[in-house]
């Protein structure tokens, strides 16, 4: 029985990341109906971001708990939003705004291009000042990272009866729990949050009440990234370390995870992560290795969409017509 | 108030509306005639910024107003409720109500025109928190209208509110109509049932296939033989 909390405890931390990831491919979906194929590199953008705030903070090691969790993760987890709002800011603008009334397909193909510009962008220029020269100290990004050691978090965990819960599985949670809350709130009582909603299920009826649908859309995938770059920071304290190739799997597990919910649905989405890597933490534990985890999840995706293609909350719909 | 001029619209290759001139004064309400596929819908839509001119120009309150963004035009104090009422369906009256206000920012100015909302139909105050998808049609309507009130416009336009909707709900929302014009809101009103709009209508324009044909007062073309031929059934 340990080892089924054990798993399902893993599970869910894992879903949490997943989760995090997913609401931006939603609400962006939600809004102009695009698949954002680089929403995985703008979650690695985010961890590369924390990272480098890190390095200009000047390396902080061998802090107290107090001082680690007090003041250089959360100026980490702030660099990392803004790194991933400023570059999901700057592709909107550039790769998909121009797009906006070409047929569905060209901005998809736009958006893998993104996907692979942003990956090799970060594999050839980070630590550097593009074309010109390397940072001193700064390593580069052709191998994995390491991810800075945070105290209180990086190597700590909790017994809980004959379950070992890592610090960094609580932190991907309470930073679920803590996004999920910040998202309600905003959908629900903000203006633009509203405007959104209202965008998302009529974009011409939403137009003529006022609403100026470029803000809105500039918000999803501000809103998107900013929880991207905090399930990058999640990662790169559970992993231990980051790569420029980081968001190609977790990406598609996160659009996995938004499909499974019923894509365009933020709850969904939320669900759908959580679902997903509970399947997969049992799956690899029940069924055969964890070799066969990406297997679970991508069947999982299979059979939701043969028998639930809406997703496991859908479209909410309360209509009597 | 406002004036089209030359107003050519476009759909790919093919002009729904070719070259309409019309002008709407303050104070009047002006409605559109025409069968489907005469560009009504089509010129109310390019008004609102929804859709882009080919050519021509609108003004409004002497100021251009084509090529503003359809927000813009919202704040320049030109509302539509669309055909088909195009409601929030899973969103609470309230929340409609709330959208409709979106432009604005004076929260007690709001509240106010929310409860003016409520006087006029009292049957959305009562059910103010239900989801506006599981009102009647003509429920349904009265909120369309209400939502476009609520950024307080100069001119409102109303496309087809009586679609869909009993012989007696029809009477109710023409009635409300006059009751906006009373109140000193100027209307642009779009609608099939032409008996029930040139009733109301200080001016009518006839449309066919993208052209106005002929216009006059209202009174006038309710008794115009071409159009008691071709929109109210007379032989």
């Amino acid at each position: 029985m340990d080892l089924f909390f054990q798993q399902l405890i893993n599970g869910l931390s894992l879903g949490a990341l997943y989760a995090l990831i997913a609401v931006g491919y939603t609400v962006v979906y939600g809004i102009v109906q695009l698949i954002n194929f680089a929403h995985g590199e703008i979650f690695m953008v985010g961890a590369f971001g924390a990272y480098a705030t890190w390095m200009v903070m000047g390396q902080p090691a061998n802090l107290s708990v107090g001082m680690a969790l007090g003041v250089v993760l959360p100026l980490m987890l702030v660099g990392g939003v803004v790194s991933s709002v400023v570059v999901a800011l700057l592709t909107e603008r550039v790769a998909y705004r121009p797009l906006r009334n070409a047929p569905r397909l060209a901005p998809l193909i736009s958006a893998i291009g993104v996907s692979v510009f942003l990956q090799e962008f970060v594999r050839l220029f980070y630590g550097t000042i593009p074309f010109v020269t390397r940072i001193p100290g700064w390593p580069d990004a052709k191998s994995a990272v390491p991810f800075p050691s945070i105290s209180g978090i990086s190597d700590a965990s909790v017994q809980i009866g004959g379950v070992l819960v890592q610090a960094s599985a609580l932190f991907t949670l309470l930073a679920l729990v803590v996004c999920t809350v910040f998202l309600w709130f905003f959908v629900n009582r903000t203006k633009t949050g509203r405007a959104m909603v209202a965008t998302s299920q009529d974009p011409d009826t939403a137009r003529l009440m006022g609403i100026n649908v470029d803000r809105v859309i500039v918000a999803a995938f501000a809103v998107g990234a900013g929880l991207a770059a905090i399930a990058g920071v999640a990662h790169g304290l559970r992993y231990g370390n980051i790569d420029f190739r980081m968001g190609f799997l977790a990406g598609l597990k996160a659009f996995t995870a938004a499909v499974l919910g019923g894509i365009g649905n933020i709850n969904g989405a939320v669900v759908g992560g959580l679902v997903l890597g509970v399947v997969e933490a049992l799956a690899s534990n029940y069924l055969g290795t964890t070799a066969w985890k990406d297997v679970w999840a991508f069947a999982l995706l299979i059979l939701v969409l043969v028998f639930r293609p809406q997703g496991l909350l859908g479209a909410k719909v309360v209509d009597r017509a | 108030m406002l004036e089209i001029k030359d107003m050519v619209v476009a759909y790919g290759r093919v002009n729904a509306v070719k070259g309409i001139s019309f002008e709407v004064k303050q104070g009047q309400i002006v409605t559109l005639l025409g069968t489907n596929g005469a560009g009504k819908s089509t010129t109310l839509r390019a008004i609102s910024g929804l859709l882009k001119l080919a050519s021509g120009e609108i003004w409004f309150e002497g100021e251009r107003l084509d090529g503003l963004p359809a927000h813009k035009i919202v704040e320049r104090g030109i509302a539509q409720s669309p055909e088909g009422r195009r409601l929030f369906r899973q969103m609470s009256v309230e929340d409609n109500l709330k959208l409709g206000a979106f432009s604005r920012k004076d929260t007690s100015g709001i509240r106010a025109e929310m409860d003016r909302i409520y006087d006029l139909f009292p049957v959305l105050g009562e059910r103010r928190s239900e989801a506006a998808g599981l009102f009647s049609g003509g429920e349904q309507q009265m909120l369309a209208i209400g939502r476009a009130m609520m950024s307080r416009p100069k001119l409102l336009m109303l496309d087809e509110p009586s679609m869909g909707l009993s012989p007696i709900m029809t009477q109710t929302i023409m009635r409300t109509i006059s009751e906006l014009q009373a109140d000193g809101v100027t209307i642009l009103l779009v609608e099939q049932n032409a008996q029930a709009a040139l009733s109301l209508a200080d001016r009518g324009y006839v449309l066919e296939v993208g052209h106005i044909m002929f216009s006059d007062s209202g009174q006038a073309l309710l008794g115009d033989d071409r159009v008691r031929k071709a929109y109210l059934g007379a032989d």
